[in-house]
């Protein structure tokens, strides 16, 4: 047992394991810890206070951020929303659609947002929006996410599936169900948390999205990252490090979430 | 990517064939109108002619990849020489991107490995320690990790505090900064392919090389890394085609003028030089770049899954 | 398939709610960061009743991108500076103002009535004037400051941690300044050594950043930076051994403009909000906030006392003439963007 536990172990490993969570959670702390100083110089400590949680929600920003946090939640939710079902349907015809001509197109085409650099995508999309005269708001915004979320919500789902035998599903058909009905009642609870694990990515993925967003938004509509980037360029306030420390704790909150959603799935 | 896996899965599942060109179709038609149209009106912007002070006018010409490639002098009418100075920009964030990754692999694959080799109930936990960071948006990650380094922050504050430098360490607005803050924006897609590929290894091979005496570094070289190639081939990747374009690390720590492929093609877009067809040019160029790097993995891919 | 419902129901609602929230027949108006009260646009609502959004940019150039990038249509109004007024007339981009629209029209100031990038008022009415120049931290350095030489070749105690602003116009005139050649110059020889200079003087600038020209100032990541007078001032507020400079070689001034965008969307409401800020109560509030001088009769009495005496508003005897920012014509400024365009890369 012994001879077993040491070829797993390499000096230094867990030394690095430490620095590499150091590094990732240095400046976060730091800014959650600053985020309750109580002056408004970001350089001078104070003391201990609360005020910029409160500012965030009543100061003279506190209106475009929270028109902003509702556009970032609503879009991405749609957002998430409609990718996952595109997805899911996407990922039923390659998965479980036979071997055909455009399949390996198709996954390309699903892939394409994923290997294109987000600089580009911003460019482009832009640029043909501009061509075609969408002009630029909400929708341009939401139709965007809904463009990118979809490799990102697909990728658990095509996993999930491909790890389910289409056994059930024969059986039921076998029993004289119906396609549809094999799918809804078969295929579907048996993929649920990877369509969950799909949602989730896609929402994250929508709500941090900041280089396109800024690239397609109109007038007067800011998401929450567009907001944050706009006060910033002017220099780190304590209320934007308040607004860091709640989105900090948020995913916190949904990381733990989507991880007892797998848990009680395992245990299946 | 996930193409090789899907291939290889159950042949004979085709229990929707009929249906399957109508639930395609969603997607399809998303995609084609959202990325693949764009992509191709801009690389037909990319031929077309600059308007005066933003815009362009429907003609083509070659003028924008001219400008890239090539210096004609302050006034246009010198002999052309090679423009060396996009280049270098695209070569800068090539360096920056690569030195990234490899910064992201030093600290990134021990760490994987060490989390794959916890005990099973801790593993999930490492996991999610490693991941919660990357939930955080990456404008807020940049912006804090930019406060933490500032010539008055917290980190030179400490430094000068403990004695152990007497001038605040200027790191902001150099290259050192932008380096920083790529690795520490994508490390989590370094860490994750890696943990993934090293969960899967066998360690029974391990055990049998130090049974033929084999020390455990040697081991490391010859017998894990082969094995867990794929996943940090994976990270490598996820780590460097997102610094290549990134935007957020050289404009906020770069004092933008550590330009990167990211910046240059925004300038031309959002900022003062409204030089459309040349920053359709040079997305293009990156993309093509980008691209022939994937279809290289690809290919590596499959060569890797081929071979037994 | 419930929750999936349920959740589709939910982004329905929010998404009316959020597209219904931005399209109230409101007021959008495009303008420069950190420059109007948030109470003033606050009291605009309370009087009107119009609701309004604003957007912000830090330069006059990717103010004009971002119109000609598909922004015709959504905005109202836009603020851009004296040059960039003529430069977006040529391009048709501002609507006209016909006589009397203006209610208030009579309180602009003679001498800011009929200028000569927009003859007789027909686009805009004035807003700000001010100077662009520089200031130094005399803590870093102690020396004359007026003088252009301080950007263009400064003192080793300020080499390496000068901010530039990103802003073509007003950059490539103070170099001009400087090397006493004039703005808009087709003399090659002229422009080469322009080129030169701006290239020998980059190694001594450590950014370029209009969005953080006070805050590097105030907290030392520079110890000089081109700046506006106004934002110098509130930077000295900070800290207070932040010194505006006058140069010898001469200096930019400008006005900014409040402009009524072609296809405005809410026409009525613009036409509203310009009216309002030719009260000289309303206009005030702006030079107390943003600390320029404002272009219109009466505001004596509601100005902040403090700005007459302000170092930042008052150059000294040996300073400089103050120079507005010319705008060139295509070729020449072909030109002037390839120069531009070395410097930042």
């Amino acid at each position: 047992m012994s001879a077993k536990t040491d070829v797993k172990n390499y000096t230094g490993f867990r030394t690095l394991t430490f620095v590499c969570l150091f590094i990732l959670y240095a400046p976060l702390v730091v800014v959650t810890i600053y985020s309750f100083n109580a002056s408004p110089s970001i350089t001078v400590w104070e003391g201990f206070s609360l005020r910029w949680y409160g500012d965030v929600f009543t100061g003279p920003e506190s209106g475009k951020f929270k028109a902003a946090a509702i556009n970032s939640f609503s879009i991405a939710l749609i957002a998430a929303t409609l990718a996952t079902i595109i997805a899911t349907s996407a990922a039923t015809a390659i998965v479980r659609g036979g071997i055909f001509k455009t399949r390996t197109l198709s996954l390309g085409l699903i892939s394409l947002p994923l290997m294109v650099p987000e600089i580009v995508l911003a460019v482009a999309t832009l640029i043909f929006f501009n061509a075609v005269g969408f002009t630029r708001g909400y929708m341009t915004i939401l139709v965007a996410h809904i463009a990118f979320c979809i490799p990102f919500a697909y990728l658990p789902i095509q996993a999930r599936m491909q790890g389910i035998e289409d056994t059930y599903e024969q059986a039921a058909m076998d029993l004289y169900a119906t396609k549809a009905q094999a799918f809804r009642r078969v295929l579907l609870p048996l993929m649920m948390p990877g369509i969950i694990s799909g949602f989730l990515l896609a929402f994250i993925v929508s709500l941090d999205d900041f280089i396109i967003t800024n690239f397609v938004k109109g007038a007067g509509v800011e998401t929450l990252p567009t907001a944050i980037f706009g006060s910033v360029k002017q220099g780190l306030k304590p209320n934007i490090m308040a607004i860091s420390t709640m989105l900090l704790a948020l995913s916190i909150v949904m990381v733990t979430l989507s991880y007892f959603v797998s848990k009680t799935d395992n245990t299946k | 990517m996930a193409g090789g896996a899907a291939t290889g899965g159950s042949a004979a599942a085709d229990t929707y064939k009929s249906a399957r060109h109508w639930l395609l179709l969603p997607s399809w038609l998303v995609l084609v109108l959202v990325v693949l149209a764009p992509v191709c009106m801009m690389l037909i912007y990319s031929f077309l002619t600059k308007e005066f002070r933003g815009g362009v006018i429907w003609e083509p010409t070659l003028a924008a990849y001219d400008q890239f490639f090539f210096d004609r002098g302050l006034f246009g009418d010198d002999p052309p020489k090679i423009e060396w100075t996009y280049i270098t920009i695209f070569w800068r964030s090539i360096w920056q991107a690569g030195l990234a990754t490899i910064l992201s692999l030093i600290i990134g694959f021990p760490t994987a490995y060490f989390i794959a080799t916890r005990p099973e109930r801790t593993r999930a936990l490492w996991v999610f320690l490693v991941t919660i960071p990357y939930w955080v948006n990456l404008l807020i990650r940049t912006v804090s990790m930019k406060f933490l380094l500032r010539d008055q922050g917290p980190m030179n504050d400490f430094l000068i505090s403990t004695g152990l430098i007497d001038d605040p360490l200027r790191i902001v607005n150099t290259n050192l900064a932008v380096q920083l803050g790529l690795f520490y924006s994508y490390l989590p897609f370094m860490v994750l392919p890696i943990y993934a590929s090293v969960e899967r290894y066998n360690f029974a091979m391990s055990e049998a090389a130090a049974d033929l005496y084999a020390t455990k570094w040697t081991t490391l070289r010859r017998i894990v890394l082969p094995a867990v190639k794929p996943g940090v081939i994976a990270g490598c990747i996820l780590v460097f085609v997102p610094s290549l374009g990134a935007f957020l690390a050289p404009d906020l720590l770069g004092g933008a003028k550590n330009f990167m492929i990211g910046s240059l093609i925004e300038e031309q877009f959002k900022g003062n030089a409204g030089n459309w067809p040349f920053g359709a040019a040079a997305a293009m160029v990156l993309l093509t770049m980008v691209l022939i790097l994937l279809m290289i993995f690809a290919r590596q891919q499959r060569r890797a899954e081929a071979s037994p | 398939m419930k929750p999936i419902k349920r959740m589709t129901q939910t982004a329905m609602a929010l998404a009316l709610m959020a597209s219904g929230a931005a399209a109230e027949g409101d007021l959008v108006i495009y303008h420069w960061f950190e420059y109007i009260p948030q109470d003033l646009l606050d009291k605009f609502t309370a009087e009107t009743g119009i609701n309004v959004t604003m957007d912000t940019y830090d330069s006059n150039e990717s103010m004009l991108a971002a119109l000609k990038a598909g922004g015709m249509g959504t905005y109202d109004v836009a603020v851009p500076g004296d040059y960039m007024v003529k430069i977006m007339a040529g391009e048709g981009l501002l609507d006209t103002i016909s006589d009397g629209e203006l209610a208030n029209k009579g309180n602009i100031a003679p001498a800011w009535a009929d200028p000569s990038f927009d003859p007789g008022r027909k686009h805009s009415i004035p807003y700000q004037w001010g100077s662009t120049s520089f200031s130094v931290d005399s803590d870093v350095y102690s020396g004359d400051i007026n003088t252009t030489d301080i950007l263009f070749n400064p003192p080793a105690e300020l080499a390496g941690k000068i901010n530039m602003l990103d802003a073509q116009g007003e950059v490539l005139a103070t170099a001009a300044l400087h090397l006493g050649i004039p703005q808009c110059s087709t003399d090659r020889e002229q422009l080469k050594a322009l080129n030169e200079l701006l290239q020998a003087s980059k190694d001594n600038w450590v950014s370029f950043n209009s969005d953080t020209a006070k805050e590097v100032l105030v907290s030392g990541d520079a110890a000089a930076g081109m700046i506006w007078d106004g934002f110098s001032a509130k930077a000295r507020e900070e800290k207070a051994s932040i010194t505006y400079a006058f140069p010898t070689q001469g200096y930019v001034v400008w006005m900014d403009n409040v402009v009524l965008l072609n296809d405005a969307p809410n026409r009525d409401s613009a036409i509203k909000f310009m009216d309002f800020l030719l009260e000289p109560e309303n206009i005030a509030a702006v030079s107390n906030f943003a600390r320029y001088a404002d272009g219109l009769t009466g505001t004596a009495e509601f100005l902040d006392p403090a700005l007459a005496t302000l170092p930042e508003a008052n150059p000294h005897d040996g300073a400089g003439p103050g120079v507005f920012v010319e705008a060139c014509d295509e070729a020449t400024q072909a030109v002037y963007d390839q120069i531009w365009t070395n410097l930042k890369k």
